[in-house]
């Protein structure tokens, strides 16, 4: 047909959108962030207890916290908003509500450089990308965030608002990519996105601008939700995106398992929380080993997706025993291992008992942890 | 404030004597680490030894 014999109501709605350009499967895969939909948890759905420091909960996502509260987060699978089966959420169980000015939690989502490079980031052709999310939380008014590099010495705080207690809310933020600053572009670690849940005044920054240092929220966004009892913190359907913001990217379950695997990958059962004990489930690397003396590997294991970087790696017994293989006949302890030759394929777990195995059946399982 | 809470780390040696990774303990748990930089758990290693709050013990 000729160009001229189309008319405009022969398109649907008399006009192209944004949205409905985005809604085509050609322009797939435009989200940078992994599991935005927060529907991958292999490390388990509910997670308390937490030291201070960087800890991994849903897939690709982390908090950070040194305060002097206490809080849990979960796979939330109830309170999501329409089009959405999943959410992180975080409730405060002990409320910090006189934040120090270098005390914070935050949570956090990080991108590989490989990832963004096309961004150009710290270069003068940086793009502009939109961040989008959906939010929802007991506590009303100004939240605050920042996106980071890599190095924690760039940084760009940003603020949104929750207008309704307890009601999902969908936020966009757009940014001029950083022309500053040094942006990974390889394996290692380069744009990040944080959410400020109580952020004291050390990392606390202007929002709407790039500046130096290591900041994680914007000057008077609302501590309040690490600083009141009970308080809840949702999020899910994060995007990032170059340009300006589209409707959220849904993607099989399996495609976002295959993503995060890439950062982290258990031998367990997919619904089978590392440690469990007695786990006969799932994929276990049971073998037959030869006569192993003291400080000699059994044998070696390949993962099922090659890693970002060497992994850190854990191996278990079927007790549930870190750095344990078991008896593969019996499930009992066998020995203890260690895990060596590291690499973005597989790792050899070596005999640490201090004495020969002899001739008999193994079996094990095992955490990699490439995360950023 | 350090991103992991180290109690150990140790070398890892082959069989001729190298070091070739390094077992820390986290909350009880062993992991082993491959000396990679671009590793989190081998940057906060080094920068936690850098900064005097960790010793990594020679391998056995």
């Amino acid at each position: 047909m000729a160009l001229s014999k189309i008319k405009a109501n022969s398109i649907t709605d008399d006009s192209i959108t944004t949205d409905q350009i985005a809604d085509t499967s050609v322009h797939g895969r435009r989200n940078l962030v992994i599991n935005g939909a927060m529907t991958i948890s292999q490390r388990g759905t509910s997670f308390t207890g937490f030291g201070a420091g960087v800890n991994y909960s849903l897939d690709r996502f982390a908090h950070f916290h040194s305060s002097d509260g206490a809080f849990t987060v979960s796979q939330e699978t109830s309170v999501v908003p329409t089009d959405f089966t999943h959410a992180l959420k975080v409730q405060t169980t002990t409320a910090d509500a006189s934040i120090a000015a270098g005390q914070r939690l935050i949570v956090f989502t990080r991108c590989e450089g490989n990832t963004v490079s096309h961004l150009n980031w710290g270069t003068s052709a940086a793009k502009t990308v939109t961040l989008s999310f959906y939010v929802r939380s007991s506590i009303t008014g100004t939240h605050g965030g920042a996106f980071g590099n890599g190095s924690d010495n760039r940084n760009y705080p940003f603020t949104y608002t929750i207008n309704s207690a307890d009601t999902w809310e969908r936020k966009t933020i757009t940014v001029a990519g950083d022309t500053s600053g040094t942006w990974a572009t390889g394996t290692g670690r380069s744009l990040q996105v944080v959410w400020g849940l109580g952020v004291g005044s050390t990392y606390s920054g202007a929002a709407g601008a790039w500046a130096s240092g290591d900041i994680n929220s914007a000057t008077g966004a609302t501590t309040g939700v690490l600083g009141t009892l009970n308080a809840t913190w949702y999020l899910t359907g994060v995007q990032l995106e170059v340009g300006q913001a589209t409707p959220f990217e849904h993607e099989p379950f399996g495609v976002t398992l295959q993503k995060a695997m890439r950062y982290y990958e258990k031998s367990y059962d997919y619904g089978t929380a590392p440690g469990a004990s007695n786990n006969g489930t799932g994929i276990d690397h049971r073998t037959v080993g030869r006569d192993t003396p003291n400080a000699y590997g059994f044998f070696s294991t390949k993962f099922t997706t090659t890693k970002r970087a060497g992994p850190a790696v854990t191996v278990y017994a079927y007790t549930g025993t870190a750095n344990k293989i078991s008896n593969g006949d019996s499930g009992a302890e066998l020995a203890t291992v260690d895990a060596i030759q590291l690499s973005t394929t597989g790792f050899l777990t070596r005999n640490q008992q201090g004495s020969t195995i002899t001739d008999q059946a193994i079996m094990f399982h095992y955490v990699a942890d490439s995360e950023l | 404030m350090n991103d992991m809470n180290i109690t150990s780390a140790q070398y890892q040696a082959d069989l001729d004597g190298n070091n070739c990774g390094i077992n820390i303990v986290i909350d009880g748990i062993t992991i082993s680490v491959p000396l990679e930089v671009g590793n989190r758990h081998y940057d906060e290693i080094q920068r936690q030894v850098a900064a005097g709050t960790l010793t990594i013990q020679d391998a056995d």
